[in-house]
């Protein structure tokens, strides 16, 4: 966990200043040690996923990592992202419009962990075809995402770059921003190379009814 | 009256989509305020009542002699002050922790096993019954948790770091929803736990009853469910984790009327 101190705390802390009062790396390490003893395995989901990694342990305080951890986290999270085995990056937009609206999977009610089990939980966050009206706002709006970027052809080289950040963010969208509120799907295997194609045509394929 | 009733029909069909979303959550706030006159959390709240008075457990005896903060048998205002610290048990402590301990201690039940219970059976579900009725017995009051003992200060920064705690699949702490002001997933308004949500939001409106389950959720049922959603293990009930939280939330919320036990949707 990040060690954060703003100016105020600190004052405080030296007005208290009495030795019942943990430093705050002291309590960094206590509150790491009250998430271990406070939780147990239940169905699919087990202790283990408290085992923060480097950008989880770096993105767990209210105030952001430095410059320097951002970019380290962001360049390992680049080098993550696996293209498809196949070269194609575009499924087909029914499948991915289906896996948008689902907002199941990793829960301990769900069944497996396997991607077949999950949704893409995308309109929880994001707006995206217009006609569904029950989306959150946590992420943008992607509505015409592929139009508003000039995707006409998404097989087009001229299109190759949009293509391939469009699969890096649902790969890793820890390669763009390193605390970014998204999941990393392809990364921890949340959805297989099918379903992000699918979701993939969703944004892109100028079929799609966000592109219209 | 043709023309009249076409233009108008046009107008709502060009407006429908925007009014609809707009109006999303005021529907779901309207639909509320008709469900406050008959709010089901009342007949847990006289559940509570009769369970506080009843002489229960294998000692027979009532909570008539619980302390929950305020000095024994007093309920009135206890809700909005805490989690606080206990002397008795030499840790900071939520209602229904507390509550738990009071069974334990006056009445003779196994507060172990009660804590394993799953939510809404057995004692679990007169915990629920009982946290209604004494959050309900401190309706319009305004929050205002003790931070005097050290512990409590520390149950306060440990329940910040708990909230910023990043981990499990989908790389969620309680901030990646609860971190900023005017957030929705789908529809539901999200309240910023970061600060004082206003009045009789979050920390401030649970207990409450969930029309879309029929169920009466207490605040830890309402923690679990989110740690469920954040895709986290499973956290013990009356947990440290839990409590501290909960610590960050009610300091948080200093000032915050209480409107607990709400409906919800």
């Amino acid at each position: 966990m990040k060690l954060y101190l703003l100016p105020a705390v600190a004052a405080a802390l030296a007005v208290a200043g009495c030795a019942t009062t943990p430093s705050p790396a002291e309590l960094d390490r206590q509150a790491v040690a009250v998430m271990k003893s406070s939780f147990r395995d239940q169905g699919i989901a087990k202790v283990d996923r408290l085992n923060q990694d480097a950008g989880q342990q770096a993105c767990s305080a209210p105030t952001p990592p430095s410059a320097e951890v951002a970019k380290q986290i962001e360049a390992a999270s680049l080098a993550s992202v696996k293209p498809p085995a196949s070269g194609q990056y575009i499924g087909d937009w029914r499948e991915g419009e289906k896996l948008a609206q689902n907002g199941r999977g990793m829960t301990w009610t769900d069944p497996s962990a396997e991607p077949k089990d999950n949704g893409a939980n995308c309109y929880n966050c994001h707006q995206i075809d217009k006609k569904e009206i029950s989306f959150g706002t946590i992420g943008p709006s992607l509505w015409n995402y592929g139009k508003l970027r000039g995707v006409r052809n998404p097989a087009d080289p001229a299109s190759a770059a949009m293509v391939q950040y469009t699969w890096g963010k649902l790969w890793n969208s820890k390669a763009y921003a390193a605390c970014s509120n998204m999941p990393r799907f392809g990364h921890l295997g949340l959805l297989n190379e099918q379903q992000l194609r699918d979701v993939m045509a969703l944004l892109l394929d100028p079929r799609s009814p966000v592109n219209q | 009256m043709r023309t009249i009733v076409v233009s108008v029909a046009v107008a709502l069909t060009a407006g429908a989509a925007f009014a609809q979303q707009k109006s999303a959550a005021d529907g779901i706030a309207e639909y509320r305020k008709m469900l406050e006159d008959g709010n089901p959390a009342d007949l847990f709240e006289a559940k509570g009542e009769e369970l506080w008075t009843q002489k229960r457990g294998p000692k027979g005896a009532s909570l008539q002699a619980c302390d929950l903060g305020k000095g024994p048998g007093v309920v009135k205002g206890a809700f909005v002050e805490l989690p606080r610290y206990f002397a008795d048990t030499g840790r900071v402590q939520d209602l229904e922790s507390r509550l738990v301990t009071c069974m334990e201690a006056l009445q003779g039940f196994n507060g172990a096993e009660i804590a394993k219970t799953a939510f809404g059976r057995g004692e679990q579900a007169n915990v629920t019954a009982l946290a209604t009725y004494v959050a309900a017995a401190s309706r319009g009051l305004r929050f205002n948790l003790p931070q005097a003992h050290a512990e409590e200060r520390r149950s306060y920064e440990i329940g910040k770091r708990v909230f910023f705690f990043r981990g499990g699949p989908y790389d969620f702490s309680c901030a990646s929803c609860h971190g900023e002001d005017g957030k929705r997933i789908r529809l539901q308004d999200l309240p910023n736990l970061t600060k004082n949500p206003g009045d009789g939001v979050g920390f401030a409106a649970w207990p409450a009853y969930r029309v879309s389950n029929g169920q009466m959720w207490s605040m830890q049922l309402r923690l679990n469910d989110c740690y469920r959603q954040q895709r986290f293990p499973y956290p013990g009930f009356g947990s440290e984790a839990t409590i501290a939280v909960s610590t960050y939330m009610g300091v948080n919320a200093k000032g915050a009327e209480s409107i607990a036990p709400a409906i919800k949707r």
